[in-house]
């Protein structure tokens, strides 16, 4: 279609780069289900916040040293001298905590819809690699500030991989280039966190995004719209323009996102502790360990599986598999789950209880991962099999037997669900 | 130049293309090399790793200096002979009394106080769980309960150890604390990070 009032100048681009066709087949022609709910803005919130902390992150480095004697004083000299550095800084340590708010809510939205179901499978790894490589960002850039939250966190992480049988220690040794956590950790923290991982993250962004183009995006009913076409036009009939409708019902989405950013930026940067931990304002002290450390929330709920799993043969190798388990199990969701219909609108009790038992598991497993393990005391000594027990470590074991029971008991509880019939078109009131 | 398509030999092709394919990941993986090994630790970081002399003469008995080597704490411990005694009392609620562990210290500390002279303790205060350095507790009972013989406390994860580094049963730690390499150059001069000479 040639239009006619088409400028001269954007006819000659086109000739050589194909602007206008892109513009319509990503955004005026690019038809997404007309039935989206509120937990359809997290893909484009998780987007803008990519791009906030690329950009608040730029500005950063110009002021930021990432070398151990200098490291501490140069954020304190971004947060006292530095004009705007505070803001600057607190928009991206906020923008990080944020971007896992906004990350887990798109992955919540994903699954209670069955979005990684066929023919999404590739789109959801994509996510899930995404998911990975921002834990993998996060905990890079956390060991920046170098405060004592930093360098014990780093030390505990990284010595999980001292925990792989066989070449752990010297696989430990080369991730932090020294025999302890020192400047040449920060040093290649820093490059990771600042070039390395971003790249990887943009990368990835751009091949969830073609993935998502090129099979559309599911909707809370799971109905495909490109089963349902118009005749003449070939459009799906419950698909409308994602520009204008949803680019401008996004921005309702972003500004109430930005007003809860702002919020927390000038009011409560750092969250009772949890978005920058207290600990964090002292310098980092290799001979002294903090009395109780912690990751930042968002690591917890896997910080808690790693301590639920006892060493098993003096190796503590199975709490460091458990975790990583718990992430990587995430991958083959779209061929664990045997449900006839994707959404959970459509789907029966068992699996309703289910995910209930797994949200809940997940948010206790958080809530006790940032706490030491003895907050609920002990269990009595007379209780057999459990006396002597922290209370603490026996519940964050069986929540971790729910949580790995969600993914691997979906097989069978998917299959013998009881589902509702699933309508032809979307559901639109 | 024949115009022919079928005059090319398929398996002659596949061949090539493999060998090319083959060489290309080798000399990618050779390019890797330099890359990867220059995260190892350097030349200076190794130099660093060199020993370090502590004098123990102002070490009371009973007294707990911290000292650093490679960037870890040491501890020097000065154990009384009351403690000494207690090592072999809480044997039983250890998991490796016997050291059969033998990585966790040098042959010449492979005994019942894990040192070299009874009394001095020489460990690297770093949890073998997952790194953190435990806290001295080292007088009995108190905060840490009436069971508590004396020793030391990982606040991270909870692991206990004894007044020998030796770790309790039930710990998230799988093994007892490292004994570094160590001498004695004389009696108030302790090397940590070389070995006793005549049994190196």
């Amino acid at each position: 279609m040639q239009k006619t009032n088409k400028s001269s100048l954007m006819n000659w681009v086109d000739e050589r780069l194909p602007v206008s066709s892109f513009i319509k087949n990503h955004l005026t022609e690019y038809y997404a289900p007309k039935n989206f709910n509120f937990l359809y803005f997290f893909g484009a919130l998780a987007i803008v916040v990519f791009v906030l902390q690329i950009l608040t992150g730029i500005f950063l480095t110009m002021h930021y040293k990432p070398d151990a004697l200098h490291a501490f004083a140069s954020v304190e000299y971004i947060m006292r001298d530095v004009s705007f550095g505070w803001l600057i800084r607190y928009m991206h340590s906020t923008g990080a905590s944020l971007f896992f708010v906004v990350i887990y809510m798109h992955m919540f939205r994903a699954i209670i819809y069955g979005s990684y179901k066929q023919p999404r499978e590739l789109l959801w790894i994509f996510g899930v690699l995404i998911f990975l490589l921002l834990m993998a960002e996060a905990f890079f850039g956390y060991l920046l500030p170098w405060g004592q939250m930093s360098y014990w966190g780093a030390q505990v992480i990284v010595n999980l991989f001292a925990a792989v049988p066989f070449i752990g220690p010297d696989l430990a040794e080369w991730v932090r280039g020294d025999y302890l956590i020192s400047d040449a950790t920060l040093n290649r923290f820093f490059a990771f966190h600042v070039i390395a991982l971003p790249f990887a993250l943009a990368g990835l962004i751009f091949l969830h995004l073609a993935a998502l183009h090129s099979v559309g995006s599911n909707n809370p009913d799971g109905v495909e719209i490109k089963e349902s076409k118009d005749k003449k036009t070939g459009i799906p009939i419950d698909g409308i323009p994602f520009h204008p409708y949803y680019t401008v019902k996004d921005l309702i989405g972003l500004t109430v996102f930005l007003i809860v950013f702002a919020s927390i930026i000038f009011f409560m940067p750092e969250v009772g502790g949890y978005f920058l931990e207290h600990n964090n304002f002292v310098p980092a002290d290799p001979l002294v360990t903090p009395a109780h450390i912690a990751p930042v929330w968002y690591f917890t709920p896997f910080y808690s599986i790693l301590r639920a799993v006892p060493p098993i043969l003096n190796s503590q190798f199975p709490g460091v598999a458990a975790m990583g388990a718990a992430v990587l199990i995430l991958f083959v969701v779209p061929w664990l789950d045997k449900s006839k219909v994707k959404s959970i609108r459509y789907k029966g009790t068992l699996y309703k209880k289910w995910l209930t038992a797994f949200v809940v598991s997940f948010i206790f497993l958080g809530y006790l991962g940032t706490v030491p393990s003895n907050v609920w005391g002990q269990f009595s000594n007379l209780i057999p099999g459990i006396g002597g027990m922290d209370v603490a470590t026996f519940v964050a074991r069986v929540l971790t037997l729910i949580y790995f029971s969600f993914f691997v008991l979906m097989p069978w509880y998917s299959r013998v669900d009881k589902t509702k019939p699933v309508p032809k078109r979307v559901t639109y009131k | 130049m024949s115009k022919n398509n079928n005059s090319f030999n398929k398996d002659r092709r596949k061949f090539l293309l493999a060998a090319t394919a083959a060489t290309g990941a080798v000399g990618l993986t050779a390019a890797g090399v330099p890359f990867v090994t220059s995260m190892t630790p350097s030349e200076k970081a190794k130099a660093a790793g060199a020993s370090v002399e502590v004098d123990i003469s102002k070490v009371e008995k009973g007294q707990l200096l911290t000292t650093e080597w490679r960037g870890q704490p040491v501890w020097v411990l000065n154990r009384t002979d009351e403690m000494i005694n207690d090592l072999s009392a809480g044997e039983s609620n250890l998991a490796d009394p016997k050291l059969k562990v033998t990585s966790q210290q040098p042959n010449y500390c492979q005994n019942e106080t894990r040192s070299i002279k009874s009394n001095m303790l020489v460990v690297v205060g770093i949890c073998t769980h997952l790194g953190c350095s435990p806290t001295a507790k080292l007088t009995p009972k108190g905060e840490m309960g009436e069971s508590w013989p004396g020793g030391f406390f990982c606040p991270c994860h909870g692991s206990k150890f004894d007044l020998a580094g030796r770790v309790y049963k039930g710990s998230p730690a799988p093994t007892n604390l490292v004994v570094p390499p160590h001498r004695y150059n004389d009696d108030n001069t302790l090397v940590i990070g070389e070995d006793k000479k005549d049994e190196a």
